[in-house]
């Protein structure tokens, strides 16, 4: 469904670590439902801080968050209801099979013993597990945990997906089938914020992009304004650019 | 374009709750029976504590108290239910502590669940765990000639006073993982559960310590469980010289409702700051 509310929107974001600085230093973003959103900057700019307040996970200190219409600092149940998140670290558990993750986390998603069952079949069978479903997931490869755990987060079908650098350390056809992914997931009317820092990822899935970097935006727009404003060839070139002159 | 389905909760907040916690306990016997020796390693505790303090210390000790070996383990079974339960501590804690670093509570964190179940779940394990160790050790005690001599109902009433004793030391555990750097930090600290399982009236009677530990001694929680425990089974138990000892039944209910109520809430708190 694309409306005309943007599925993610903040204003003014700010937290600090106690200690340490700002984390982010006035975050704001407006993404549109039904798109995927880039949020692109180097180490430490504060991508998975974001990530993190929005999907409920940090506490902010001042500014203003809502998520799939919903405020993040006041209804947090509201938001988890609506919400999937694939962390930069994959959190599934490693004793468990892949598929007694997915039964349980679909348990928790407060689905039935049956419909989990169902559900996590259909997810073993669409992220090509099938095979690996009955072994702990300890002996999976990287690019398996990271497809599992992306399946974990599209138990529910979420309203918003954050996608905390979904490809990191994935090789080139693992990273292909994660992009056909948050495509299809895109078509049927899911929004994703996705941070990243492939520069090629986000060109070739955003429809618009976010720079941060040191906690403040730096830069918005279509890979294309981006490319232009710096009058760049590509977007790495744009990258270095824009975050060194900020 | 396909609509994205809205999520239907459905049924109360305790309904709700319940069934999480189910989930979650699940998760952790499950990582129980997928890991054997795990479960195996866990279980060799009572049976070790019956054989070393039953035969490799029996005796000695026996003689300390002026009793036969075969009276003594009559005496210390008791204690060694009440030991068991405080060991599991140890297990609580690591477990809690892998899962702050594994991201699992993470992602337990960011679902619709409820939160209490995120923790009662590892509550919930340990009770069921705790069940089997003490069927395990009733099993263990009258193949030596431990008996019970009050009836079905008192020993299910004492059998009832170990698994809240355990259920107080799971949420002491919890809070204690939540609280520590990681997992190497709470194998570290678990040499802690050695006072507070022997400082007690658990293996050697409080009179037989030396003065200033016997005060510390009567008033462990464990120490409560183990008096009211052994008047349930009518076991020998020494006669009892101070006010917590006479007061023990009440006591051994009263210790660990108050830890749970002390210990859960902090717990909760600490897993919300989790996210700061
Ligand atoms: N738990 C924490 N405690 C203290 N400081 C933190 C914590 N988490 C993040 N920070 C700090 O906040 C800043 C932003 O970190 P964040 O993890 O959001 O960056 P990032 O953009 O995700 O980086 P990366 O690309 O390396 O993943 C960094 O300076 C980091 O040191
Ligand atoms: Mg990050």
């Amino acid at each position: 469904m694309i409306t005309d509310e943007p599925a993610i929107w903040t204003q003014g974001l700010r937290k600090s670590y106690p200690g340490r600085g700002a984390a982010l230093d006035g975050i704001d973003l407006a993404v549109p439902a039904g798109t995927v959103h880039g949020l692109l900057g180097p180490n430490g700019a504060g991508k998975t801080t974001t990530v993190r307040i929005l999907a409920t996970l940090a506490s902010f200190d001042s500014g203003q968050a809502w998520v799939a219409g919903r405020n993040v600092a006041r209804d947090r149940a509201g938001v988890r209801a609506r919400i999937g998140i694939a962390g930069q670290y994959a959190a599934v558990d490693g004793i468990l099979s892949g598929r007694q993750n997915l039964e349980m986390f679909a348990r928790l998603h407060r689905m039935r013993a049956r419909e989990a069952r169902a559900r996590a079949d259909e997810l073993l069978e669409r992220f090509d597990l099938v095979e690996a479903a009955g072994r702990p997931v300890r002996g999976y490869s990287g690019g398996m945990r990271r497809r599992l755990d992306l399946a974990v987060s599209l138990i529910r079908s979420p309203r918003v997906l954050f996608l905390d650098e979904p490809t990191t350390g994935l090789d080139p056809r693992s990273r292909i089938e994660v992009w056909d992914a948050v495509r299809e997931l895109a078509d049927s009317g899911t929004t994703v914020l996705l941070t990243t820092q492939y520069l090629e990822e986000a060109d070739r899935l955003c429809s618009r992009i976010t720079m941060v970097d040191r906690g403040r935006v730096v830069a918005e727009g279509t890979p294309a304004e981006l490319k232009s404003s710096v009058g760049g060839r590509d977007l790495d070139e744009a990258f270095l650019l824009i975050t060194e002159g900020a | 374009m396909t609509t994205v389905t809205e999520p239907t909760v459905h049924g109360s907040r305790i309904t709700w709750a319940t069934v999480d916690t189910w989930v979650v306990a699940k998760r952790h016997l499950l990582h129980l029976v997928r890991r054997p020796d795990e479960l195996l390693g866990t279980l060799m505790i009572p049976v070790m504590a019956v054989a070393m303090f039953g035969f490799v210390f029996g005796e000695a000790f026996g003689v300390a108290m002026n009793v036969p070996g075969d009276e003594y383990r009559e005496f210390l079974l008791p204690g060694l239910f009440a030991l068991t339960m405080a060991f599991g501590i140890g297990n609580t804690t690591i477990s809690v502590a892998e899962d702050v670093r594994g991201g699992v509570l993470d992602r337990m964190r960011s679902l619709p669940m409820s939160p209490v179940a995120v923790l009662a779940g590892r509550a919930l394990a340990d009770v069921i765990l705790a069940v089997v160790e003490l069927s395990i050790l009733l099993a263990l005690g009258t193949l030596f000639g431990w008996q019970a001599h009050l009836g079905v109902g008192a020993v299910i009433a004492a059998l009832g006073l170990l698994v809240l004793l355990r259920m107080a030391f799971s949420w002491v555990g919890i809070l204690l993982g939540l609280l520590v750097s990681g997992p190497e930090a709470a194998m570290k600290y678990f040499a802690l559960v050695f006072p507070l399982a022997m400082v007690a009236d658990t293996i050697v009677p409080t009179d037989l310590m030396p003065g200033w530990l016997a005060v510390p001694a009567e008033w462990n929680p464990l120490s409560s469980t183990v008096i009211a425990t052994r008047e349930l089974f009518g076991n020998m138990a020494a006669p009892a010289t101070s006010w917590v000892g006479e007061h023990a039944l009440t006591m051994a209910v009263l210790w660990p409702v108050a830890i749970i109520a002390i210990c859960l809430p902090l717990a909760m708190a600490r897993l919300r700051r989790l996210g700061r």
